[in-house]
């Protein structure tokens, strides 16, 4: 092993802070070998995704941790778990499969993570601050900390994640490093019309394109309108932390560490400079989700990553332009979120009575891709999201239609795919 | 025909396989059912491939942070492959092979190449790994025999 470890770092290797440290001492101080850091440095965050997938080695990981006496030695917060824990039996999870969902998050609980459950806790609870330096997992929740909020985290993978959390440590390098976040390619968006800037359904289509252009290359977008909001900035990185390895992203004028386009390339040029024309990005929207008018629809799903408050208003807004008109009977319409989210969205009974009115199904903690809550005959679903619509295919085996969030109201009453295409011809 | 490709070990072991090729990056989540090993991101040019037992080589991970608790289940349940060799390293490939050592005293090797010799390396050639991250290549010559 060639990191240089502190005196803490080697007791809790030898074994001295017990048996759940030394393991985590021994994952983090490899991987600082992996990453070719010299050192290990503090974290004062965590936030943990390997609480989300529901695997027989990631639940014997955990419940490792805590027979071995393993305890966070930092304010951690968990990603979505495999389980809405509060109502799974409304959405037909087999019995088994919640059990062993249950013992997961329970394990996690017990290492003394705060029971969260969500994969935006950027808009939720402890919110890292600028410049703090944390560990977080989740690729969308990665780049959303790094990119809007400037808080400072590797892509930390799923163990990782509580690795870093029960010793407080994680290997010095990366995005943790100040001369590690300078934009590297440039991304100027080119003769893109105002209305389409301003319209939510272009942020993951942008993310979803820049993904591949990028790979694990820092993106600075030359180009965003300054009123873009935090939910925009959201999904665009959710798509390019799916369709690519994105996990810090600059937008000029909008971004903490761009507020000019040399902040984001700290004074010196980009490596490489593409522009991004209106064709290229109907050409994504297209390959996103090209499912055609008129097909049968299946399932809506939305809340990828969990919505906001602001993200329900929108979404209630869009219902009642459908003037009484209802989910058509073959759909089943999902909203994923968190529970914050959720208790704002309870305190306004108009826009819940709405939803509800309408069959929109919230389903809380989770998520579709970790918990089996899309019907099992779906063929055909719709999202607003790039990244829904990127793992979609793969993960539920479904084709996806994707569209703007008022696209999938009126596509859900009508039983069939509609999409208005106004903002992008 | 046989060639010696040196490269670093991001996670050292032995291991022997089958080469299944890819120019494409991956995301293991979203992208390998860890209950069959089958390549099941549909965008992948691999789509449909098996990589159990088989030395796993493209450029990189991508994607999601959850692979590498995929890449472990893949080790728990015999489906994982028999070791990955990228050109770029990918700590959440390092870390599922590194934690599923931890607890199941199985290695993925995951082994890093120089550009021009991952590219040298075809779809059916025999992979042996070495802990020092030496690439054994071993090919068949056009209709005859693998010439060892």
């Amino acid at each position: 092993m060639s990191v240089r470890l502190g005196d803490r770092d080697r007791q809790m290797l030898e074994g001295k802070f017990g048996e759940a440290s030394r393991i985590a001492m021994s994952v983090v101080s490899r991987m600082a070998d992996v990453e070719g850091a010299p050192e290990l440095m503090d974290v004062t965050q965590a936030h943990i995704d390997a609480c989300g997938l529901l695997s027989d080695a990631g639940l014997e990981f955990a419940e490792t941790l805590v027979a071995e006496g393993g305890r966070v030695r930092i304010p951690t917060t968990l990603n979505m778990g495999p389980l809405d824990l509060q109502n799974w039996q409304a959405f037909g999870v087999p019995e088994e499969f919640a059990e062993k969902a249950i013992r997961q998050a329970t394990a996690y609980e017990k290492l003394g993570c705060i029971p969260t459950w969500t994969c935006a806790p950027y808009q939720g609870y402890l919110t890292p601050r600028f410049g703090q330096q944390i560990a977080w997992g989740e690729s969308n929740a990665i780049v959303y900390a790094n990119s809007v909020l400037g808080a400072r985290t590797n892509r930390y993978g799923d163990l990782m994640d509580i690795c870093a959390a029960i010793t407080g440590r994680v290997p010095r390098c990366g995005l943790h490093l100040t001369g590690n976040r300078k934009g590297q390619i440039l991304l100027r968006l080119v003769d893109i019309r105002p209305e389409l800037l301003r319209e939510n359904s272009l942020y993951p289509v942008l993310g979803y394109l820049m993904g591949p252009l990028c790979a694990n290359k820092i993106p600075v977008i030359e180009g965003l309108p300054a009123t873009a909001t935090d939910d925009q900035l959201k999904a665009l990185g959710a798509a390019a932390a799916s369709s690519g390895a994105v996990a810090l992203f600059h937008a000029v004028g909008l971004t903490p560490e761009a507020n000019t386009l040399s902040d984001a390339l700290q004074g010196g040029e980009p490596e490489q400079i593409l522009e991004i024309r209106f064709d290229d990005l109907v050409e994504a929207r297209h390959d996103l989700g090209a499912v055609e008018e008129g097909r049968k629809l299946d399932c809506v799903v939305l809340g990828c990553p969990h919505y906001s408050f602001a993200e329900f208003r929108d979404l209630a807004r869009c219902i009642e332009t459908e003037k009484g008109r209802t989910t058509h009977p073959n759909v089943t319409f999902l909203v994923a979120t968190g529970q914050q989210s959720c208790s704002l969205l309870q305190r306004r009974k108009d826009l819940m009575d709405g939803l509800q009115r309408f069959g929109v199904q919230i389903t809380l903690d989770t998520c579709v891709f970790h918990s089996p809550i899309v019907p099992s005959d779906a063929k055909v679903i719709m999202t607003d999201s790039g990244k829904c619509a990127y793992y979609a295919p793969g993960e539920l085996d479904v084709e996806v239609a994707f569209g703007s969030v008022a696209d999938c109201v009126r596509s859900a009453a009508a039983g069939i795919v509609r999409r208005s295409d106004a903002s992008w011809k | 025909m046989e060639m010696t490709l040196t490269g670093r070990p991001l996670v050292a072991g032995s291991a022997e396989g089958i080469a299944l090729v890819s120019k494409e990056p991956l995301s293991l989540w979203g992208g390998v059912d860890p209950r069959s090993g089958q390549i099941t991101d549909r965008r992948h040019e691999r789509s449909g491939a098996i990589v159990t037992d088989r030395v796993f080589v493209f450029p990189r991970g991508k994607g999601s942070s959850t692979s590498s608790a995929t890449l472990m289940e893949s080790v728990r349940n015999g489906t994982a492959p028999a070791a990955i060799i990228n050109v770029e390293v990918d700590p959440i490939l390092a870390l599922g092979s590194i934690v599923a050592e931890e607890m199941y005293e199985k290695t993925v090797p995951v082994v890093l190449l120089p550009e021009e010799a991952f590219s040298s390396i075809k779809e059916g050639d025999h992979i042996v790994v070495a802990p020092d991250g030496c690439v054994t290549v071993r090919r068949r010559a056009p209709g005859g025999n693998e010439s060892a």
